[in-house]
């Protein structure tokens, strides 16, 4: 359903090469994970996929379900059903938690040519997603990720990842920061989602959020580029032994 | 007939009667955001233009004034020719010609008075139905989001002021069973006479600034409220002001009375059709509170603001001042103003009574060519005062926004205190936004904390909006409505829905 390729992006303001040609490829029903080094690109890439301003794509192609999705705002990509769930989430003070998640929706919708959700039906949704992910109602309240610890921050991009039913999901090291309780609750946010026709891009750090969202291909990106992928024994291998191998074979 | 009809009979009637044709009043159309500029096609009666004693006489005639009333006008007058327009302000504007404006004008089925809301004009009606204020009773102000049950019960009398005069006023008898005056002030020079002359002109004096005594000289009609002791208001009061005529000032004056222990809750709404010329509104607003006396006064002006080119709009020009007389009186200001080409307007509180408390909480939004020079005094005189000034500027457009307060602490405010905040946000590289605090402490046990912040909308956050789906417009207007949450949240519910959809109309095509 996600295909992406030979992408190549450089910041627009200092003309430096980021990403130098990424081919990746995300089946329906399936998930990816992408690991590698802080600085890799890996956010990047997620940026450039959700049409986050400030990176120039100098070359290469990226389709969801065969729409391009680089000629599109960021509305418009969310609204065919992409979502990033962001590695460091905005706060919006003063705006209300399930203002904002009733706003994204309804805006969606809207787009869809779909009916608006009632407060009452949009309501009964919310209290019973977030149940799942422990977020009370308080926290459904306050403002947007405005004094949310980091798992709280993480947990609510996962619930709006929920509310939203999107068809493709990116996750920038949403298990960053989490204790292991909290990465259990996101896992099982995931996992609840994962369904024959979405597909995930997962980008993680580390090996262990994988032992609870089973990936079906792993793919390690250093320097811009993917340099391996692999099963799911491919982010084991990574976690005995870091990256320094595959950056030698890189530089060889 | 239905109101869809009616927009459409008046639409067409503007295009005749302006001699353009229909393409150019669409196109015109679209580019404004403006959702209320459309015209009444209503016979109107005008006084002639200029003002002259003879033209404050027929304003008095009309409203069949007794002498004192007339008097009291034309000594306004005289003092009036001796004064100079203020120019401190940060606004700038043509020259107003004072003698070429019409002072008066009345719909003409106005002319014997309906006793009832069923005899009035039908047009009318459908005027304030088409504003989202129906004037038939139990209904509260539309626009309003009910899904709470509460607010279903909620009612809201309404005082409808078209142009000069008032066109009828809602709940007054359920109101008068309280004991509440609530009508036209016409009205209450000569029904109640002994409250309006010991109230009238004693907290904003007749001689007070330029325009409060042009409009002590001229106004028409406006508002009364009083509020006898140990009463509360059972409902929310508001006076809604439509001005229609063209080329006619409108200068109303509203007076409100919280009688000891009393509590009134009161809206002001206003908006105006769109023309090329600019028209003056210059009103003036007292409040008097007694002793343990609450009064709670919300405005959301949506004046027309003038074309994207900065052509046409209202120049509001208004003197507002609450006067806590008694001990323990609280006087709290809310207003939204998003209209208006010109803003000149400076709610004020004077702290008179010891532990008396003012607040004012203000969100001003100007886009495009508006200019917006508002803010609040708060004149401390008795011990123990408290104010709280909350202020947040949005400037998008080639908008000028300056907040100017000032905060005044008088030898005997003994422990008396002030709290201000000022947060201005900016939208583009072409706006502006200024905050001019004057601050006076003249005893030692006082004290005045001023914080003030400026911001610019953050991409982060408009990026971070747009990810999940709102377009631009929707991500700004959302970001400001946060941005101005203190203060929305302090309006009365009928009110804060509206504001908030108010706030992101008056931002379209600010960005992108
Ligand atoms: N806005 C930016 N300004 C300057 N450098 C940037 C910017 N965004 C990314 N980079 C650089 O691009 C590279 C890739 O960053 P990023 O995509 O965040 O990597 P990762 O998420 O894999 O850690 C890094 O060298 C980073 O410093
Ligand atoms: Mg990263």
């Amino acid at each position: 359903m996600l295909k992406i390729k030979n992408l190549k992006v450089e910041l627009t303001a200092k003309g430096k090469s980021i990403l130098k040609g990424v081919d990746l490829s995300v089946e329906a029903g399936s998930v990816h994970a992408i690991m590698g080094p802080n600085g890799s690109g890996k956010s990047t890439l997620s940026y450039v996929l959700s049409g986050r301003e400030g990176y120039t794509v100098t070359d290469g192609s990226v389709t969801l379900d065969g729409t391009d999705l680089l000629d599109l705002e960021p509305e418009e990509r969310a609204a065919l059903g992409l979502f990033l769930a962001f590695q460091y989430p905005t706060e919006i003070p003063g705006v209300g938690n399930m203002t904002f998640l009733r706003t994204a929706l309804n805006a969606q919708r809207k787009a869809r040519g779909e009916p608006e959700m009632s407060s009452g039906e949009f309501l009964k949704e919310v209290r019973e997603k977030s149940r799942t992910l422990q977020i009370d109602s308080e926290m459904l309240k306050r403002s947007v990720n405005v004094g949310f610890s980091g798992g709280e921050k993480k947990r609510n991009e996962i619930l709006q990842m929920i509310m939203l039913e999107p068809k493709l999901c990116v996750l920038d090291e949403t298990d960053s920061g989490l204790d292991v309780d909290a990465m259990k609750l996101v896992a099982k946010g995931v996992n609840e989602l994962r369904h024959s026709g979405r597909g995930f891009l997962v980008i993680t750090h580390y090996q262990r959020l994988l032992d609870h969202i089973q990936p079906d291909v792993v793919h390690i990106m250093v320097n811009g580029r993917i340099v391996k992928s692999g099963t799911a024994e491919l982010a084991l291998e990574v976690e005995k032994n870091g990256y320094a191998d595959m950056m030698v074979e890189l530089a060889e | 007939m239905t109101i869809s009809s009616v927009t459409e009979v008046m639409d067409d009637e503007r295009s005749v009667k302006d001699g353009v044709d229909q393409e150019t009043v669409d196109a015109v159309q679209k580019i404004s955001s403006y959702k209320h500029g459309w015209e009444t096609d209503i016979e109107t009666e005008y006084a002639p233009k200029g003002l002259t004693p003879d033209i404050v006489r027929l304003i008095s005639e009309k409203n069949e004034e007794p002498d004192w009333m007339t008097e009291w006008r034309l000594q306004a007058y005289e003092r009036w020719l001796q004064m100079k327009e203020p120019d401190w302000a940060m606004v700038d504007y043509p020259d107003i010609d004072f003698q070429d404006q019409y002072y008066y004008a009345r719909p003409k089925s106005m002319e014997t008075k309906p006793k009832s809301l069923d005899e009035v004009d039908p047009k009318l009606l459908e005027t304030y139905e088409k504003l989202g204020i129906p004037l038939k009773e139990q209904l509260i102000l539309a626009g309003v989001e009910v899904d709470e049950e509460d607010i279903a019960n909620r009612k809201v009398a309404v005082d409808a002021v078209f142009d000069s005069v008032s066109v009828g006023t809602t709940f007054q008898s359920e109101l008068k069973k309280a004991g509440v005056i609530f009508c036209p002030i016409s009205e209450a020079v000569r029904d109640h006479p002994e409250l309006v002359r010991k109230y009238l002109g004693s907290v904003v004096p007749m001689s007070d600034n330029f325009y409060a005594t042009l409009n002590s000289a001229v106004y028409s009609d406006g508002s009364f409220v009083y509020v006898p002791p140990n009463v509360r208001c059972p409902m929310e009061l508001s006076t809604y002001f439509r001005i229609n005529a063209e080329n006619t000032g409108q200068f109303e004056r509203t007076l409100i009375i919280a009688d000891k222990g009393s509590y009134v809750s009161y809206l002001e709404g206003c908006t105006a059709p769109q023309r090329d010329t600019s028209q003056l509104h210059a009103a003036v607003v007292e409040l008097i509170a007694e002793e343990d006396a609450e009064i709670k006064y919300s405005t959301v002006q949506n004046w027309y603001p003038g074309d994207e080119y900065g052509k046409g709009g209202i120049y509001n020009f208004v003197t507002k001042r609450a006067d806590c007389r008694g001990d323990r009186a609280k006087v709290m200001w809310t207003q939204v103003e998003t209209g208006s080409a010109v803003t000149w307007k400076y709610p004020s509180c004077v702290l008179r009574g010891d532990d008396s408390q003012g607040e004012f909480y203000s969100i001003a939004i100007t886009n495009n060519y508006q200019q917006a020079d508002t803010g609040t005094k708060m004149v401390h005189l008795g011990r123990n005062t408290k104010s709280r000034i909350v202020s947040k500027g949005i400037s998008a457009g080639k908008a000028q926004n300056t907040y100017r307060g000032l905060v005044s602490m008088h030898p005997k405010a003994k422990n008396s205190r002030n709290y201000t905040q000022c947060d201005s946000l900016l939208i583009g590289d072409q706006c502006g936004a200024h905050t001019v605090p004057y601050i006076e402490v003249k005893n030692n046990s006082s004290r005045v904390e001023h914080e003030a912040t400026t911001s610019k909308v953050d991409d982060d956050q408009l990026f971070y909006c747009r990810a999940r789906g709102m377009d631009e417009e929707e991500a700004v207007a959302l970001v400001v409505n946060g941005f101005c949450k203190e203060v929305l949240q302090e309006l009365p519910m009928e009110f804060a829905m509206e504001a908030q959809q108010l706030v992101a109309i008056s931002l379209e095509g600010s960005v992108g």
